[in-house]
């Protein structure tokens, strides 16, 4: 509320951008080690991030032992935080980030400067947008991701159609499903590119269940209406063309890291993953920057980035101590095969200590099977025969995979079996 | 709504496009009472939607044609006014660059072609000159020369201050209304239009794509025929107006000016746009091969565009005809004027249009008495290029994240004589939902805002849902 707005303050010990559960989780820790001043900058009315309009289960189990909705889980959070005395500070937009660490903010008041020892980058994930898979036809209303219809449905109350199509099959698209119910909203279809399901086995019944016909190797080519959508032509797995009547299109899933800032900042990013790149500590190519949660990659759950956030928590208090190896040379890590969307850390400060991140994190582009290896120069220092799918976890322990390692950058490959 | 209408007008503007607006704003400056007609709920919702937001300087257009002579002349007025007005500008010049041996042989006679027509500072470029003023290009380039007075504008602020002065000055603007019909009795225009009837003593006809349907209605001919050209474009993420300083022009065509790289004067960088001619005169429809194709044209060009992300696409419709020319035309016994034809430098020369819409009312035996006084109102700050409001006191809050656009603009956006109808209208406002999250994060906060403003509504109440 703009009347009982907190003065912000100029400088902090660690400013954290973003509160969801990461950057939530790291603050909280942060307190909890004695760090003096902690100041989570989020940019909505009300801190909670993305589970704030989740209204389904489960969340919570991992962080409160219990099952809870998003935005019962949302609310817990800011308490926790707020209970260890950590500052949020909300409707407060960090508009560029610059070296010092200083951060560019704009709050209803207007423009303001900080200044922080550190600084934590926990901005998120959303969906990447209909423009930007260039999906043809005209620009009616009714054509919406599935954030944008969770802020609808449970945060303003409203309902922007009927009888949708929901375009792709992620965990994030069976929600839709859910939020769809909630509102008495009934999806015409469920539309997947791909030949199979991309979410987990036990979500595959569920699109039946709720009498949603599901179209698989299906491309949604053109959306029809000039105010409100009318229909979508749908390309099947023969090439086949049809029109399908509905009034909206839910366009759901393929996250993209909410990047921005590093992007019009001066931090690297990885073109795989879309974040900043990071070493085991979370520490991004300014050492002063760190950053946990969803902006790392697409996608995790909200309990997984909460995790990261914790280990990110303990990681800055080390920094702030003086404790933090600062890192001598680094151990890039190099992807060597198109079917590895990215990998993450993208590279190790050595020499190698554990850090924020125990695992390396990989997810592949389509499901393939084979043996994986990572190699130091013609030494295979680790390998795995595994078979995976996109979208889903793909964890190597850090510390087996790069220990042993000499040279200056691991590669991982993949050798597939049809 | 009484059947009479309730005063006679010195002129009906017909059309709320940038040519519309530039008239309506020319002819109530030189005291003519004027009312604009227009048959979308929105101002600007034509061919003005959809354009590349640059200033021609006219260099390339046909010397000696009316077109050259109103981008000339609009093109003067803009700098003249823009100040005053808080209009942008990106004084940013334009390269003309050859990627082949047959485009590199045209350009002398290019050259030409611009000093003919008064923009006598354009200097030849060798390929190491045009890499050295822009490093991002690919190296693939021959050969060019620049042209430094081409910019780059706001393509709505610009048209919806010059309608704007004109209501500030007396001017009545009626939206969703669509001329149907209408007599002339040899003094006065009875207009028959789905809001209502209208008088006046003179009619403009600036009905863009709708212009010779207009002629037919009222006059019952036309001297031309409008078939829609469209153009489809790509819009890359802010992070990519670092790649180019200037706008990248290609070699024109007879039919196009040809697929352009420009930032915007909302800070993106946009390719675009193609050139489809088809029958439709309201359906802007993207498809994907082509968008594809763009994005494929730009990273051609601007290789370092292959690592970032697009944050729009759209399409507009620029009304063509059979003539390569301009379609101005005064018909002194009638007292009508058709601006029509207006086929893609309407932004640039719609100032000059409107001068010479003036000059052939004058030429009917119109005379007007300028008012004493002129207001002159000011256009808000949307350019990444300025101080915006989210960067001042008492901004009400950022809604829009990507864009930066807080409350208080919205709610300014949705109040006063042209307040938005239209989530499409709201959009070109003040940018909301136009960056690159495509409303992922605002929507819900937006529907709330608009809240019974809109014919046409983001959602429905849910009060069972929640």
């Amino acid at each position: 509320m703009p009347g009982d707005a907190k003065a912000l303050p100029q400088a902090v010990e660690v400013a954290v951008v973003g509160g969801g559960p990461a950057g939530l989780a790291a603050a909280t820790r942060l307190k909890e080690h004695g760090v003096a001043s902690v100041a989570v900058l989020d940019r909505e009315p009300r801190a909670g991030g993305i589970p704030r309009h989740c209204g389904h289960y489960p969340f919570g189990l991992r962080e409160f032992h219990r099952l809870l909705r998003g935005p019962d889980y949302a609310r817990r959070l800011v308490a926790r935080a707020e209970d260890a005395g950590v500052e949020i500070y909300p409707q407060t937009t960090v508009t560029g980030i610059t070296p010092g660490p200083r951060l560019s903010l704009s709050t209803p008041g207007g423009a303001a400067d900080m200044t922080a020892k550190k600084v934590l980058l926990a901005t998120g994930v959303r969906e990447t947008s209909r423009a930007a898979r260039f999906i043809g036809g005209q620009r009616p209303l009714g054509v919406v991701s599935t954030g944008a219809l969770q802020s609808l449905v449970y945060l303003a109350h409203k309902r922007p159609f009927a009888r949708p199509v929901i375009l792709g099959s992620e965990l994030v698209s069976f929600s839709a499903i859910f939020t769809c119910r909630h509102a008495g909203i009934r999806p015409v279809a469920m539309v997947e590119p791909g030949e199979r399901v991309t979410a987990r086995s036990f979500t595959r019944a569920l699109p039946r269940l709720f009498g949603v016909p599901l179209h698989l190797g299906t491309e949604l080519v053109t959306i029809h209406g000039k105010e409100r959508v009318e229909g979508v032509t749908l390309r099947g797995p023969g090439g086949a063309e049809q029109v399908l009547d509905c009034d909206g299109v839910i366009v759901t899933g393929a996250f993209t890291p909410e990047a921005t800032l590093c992007r019009l900042g001066h931090l690297e990013l990885d073109p795989g993953s879309g974040g900043p790149v990071i070493d085991q500590f979370g520490r991004c190519s300014d050492p002063d920057f760190f950053a946990a949660g969803n902006l790392l990659r697409p996608v995790e759950t909200a309990g997984w980035s909460w995790h990261e956030g914790v280990a990110a928590g303990d990681v800055l208090t080390e920094c702030l101590a003086g404790r933090l190896p600062a890192a001598e040379r680094h151990l890039e890590i190099v992807v060597d095969h198109p079917a590895i969307k990215l990998a993450l850390p993208q590279r190790i400060a050595l020499p190698f200590s554990d850090g924020a991140l125990t695992h390396l994190q990989l997810r592949v582009t389509r499901a393939a099977g084979g043996k994986l290896e990572a190699r130091d120069g013609d030494t295979v220092v680790w390998s795995k025969t595994l078979s995976v799918l996109p979208e889903r976890r793909l964890l190597l322990p850090l510390h087996d995979v790069v220990g042993k390692v000499r040279g200056a950058t691991l590669s991982l490959r993949f050798s597939e079996v049809a | 709504m009484p059947d009479a209408p309730a005063e006679t007008f010195d002129v009906t503007v017909i059309g709320a496009g940038v040519v519309g607006c530039a008239v309506a704003r020319r002819l109530t400056l030189e005291g003519a009472r004027v009312q604009v007609v227009e048959k979308a709920v929105d101002i600007l919702d034509g061919a003005s939607k959809g354009n590349s937001g640059i200033l021609h300087t006219g260099f390339d257009a046909p010397p000696g044609s009316l077109e050259q002579a109103c981008i000339a002349a609009g093109y003067r007025e803009y700098l003249e006014i823009r100040e005053r007005l808080n209009l942008p500008l990106l004084t940013c010049g334009a390269l003309v660059l050859a990627w082949n041996e047959e485009e590199e042989a045209r350009l002398p006679a290019l050259m030409e072609q611009a000093r003919a027509n008064g923009v006598d500072d354009v200097a030849a470029l060798s390929r190491a000159e045009i890499l050295a003023l822009e490093p991002n290009l690919s190296p693939r380039v021959r050969a060019g020369f620049n042209v430094p007075r081409e910019y780059v504008i706001d393509p709505w602020s610009a048209p919806s201050v010059y309608l704007q002065q004109a209501l500030d000055n007396g001017a009545a603007c009626r939206r969703g209304s669509e001329v149907l019909g209408g007599a002339f009795d040899g003094e006065t225009w009875e207009l028959e239009t789905s809001g209502g009837p209208l008088r006046s003593r003179a009619v403009v006809n600036c009905a863009g794509l709708y212009g010779d349907i207009v002629d037919q209605r009222l006059l019952g001919e036309s001297g031309f025929t409008i078939r829609p050209r469209k153009g489809q474009f790509v819009v890359f993420d802010k992070a990519a107006a670092r790649l180019a300083q200037s706008i990248i022009l290609p070699v024109p065509t007879a039919k196009t000016k040809g697929v352009v790289i420009c930032r915007t004067s909302f800070g993106n960088l946009l390719v675009g746009p193609t050139a489809e001619d088809q029958d439709s005169r309201d359906d802007a429809s993207t498809d994907g091969a082509t968008l594809q194709m763009l994005r494929a044209k730009g990273i051609e060009m601007l290789p370092a565009l292959a690592a970032l992300p697009v944050t729009a696409t759209y399409a507009g419709l620029r009304p063509a005809s059979e003539h390569k020319d301009y379609q101005v035309k005064a018909r002194a016994e009638q007292r009508y004027v058709t601006v029509g034809g207006i086929r893609s430098t309407g932004l640039s020369s719609a100032l000059g249009l409107a001068r010479e819409v003036h000059r052939l009312l004058v030429s009917f035996g119109d005379s007007y008495r300028p008012p004493q006084q002129v207001a002159w109102p000011r256009a808000g700050v949307l350019t990444d290029y300025a101080e915006r409001a989210w960067a001042r006191p008492d901004n009400g809050g950022i809604v829009c994240h990507c864009e930066l656009v807080t409350r208080r603009e919205i709610e300014a956006a949705l109040d006063g004589p042209l307040a938005a109808q239209s989530l499409s209208g709201l959009k070109r406002r003040t940018r909301v939902t136009m960056g690159r999250c495509q409303g992922f994060y605002c929507l819900g906060a937006l529907s709330q805002i608009t809240e019974g403003r809109f014919d046409s509504p983001l959602a429905e109440d849910d009060r069972d849902a929640g």
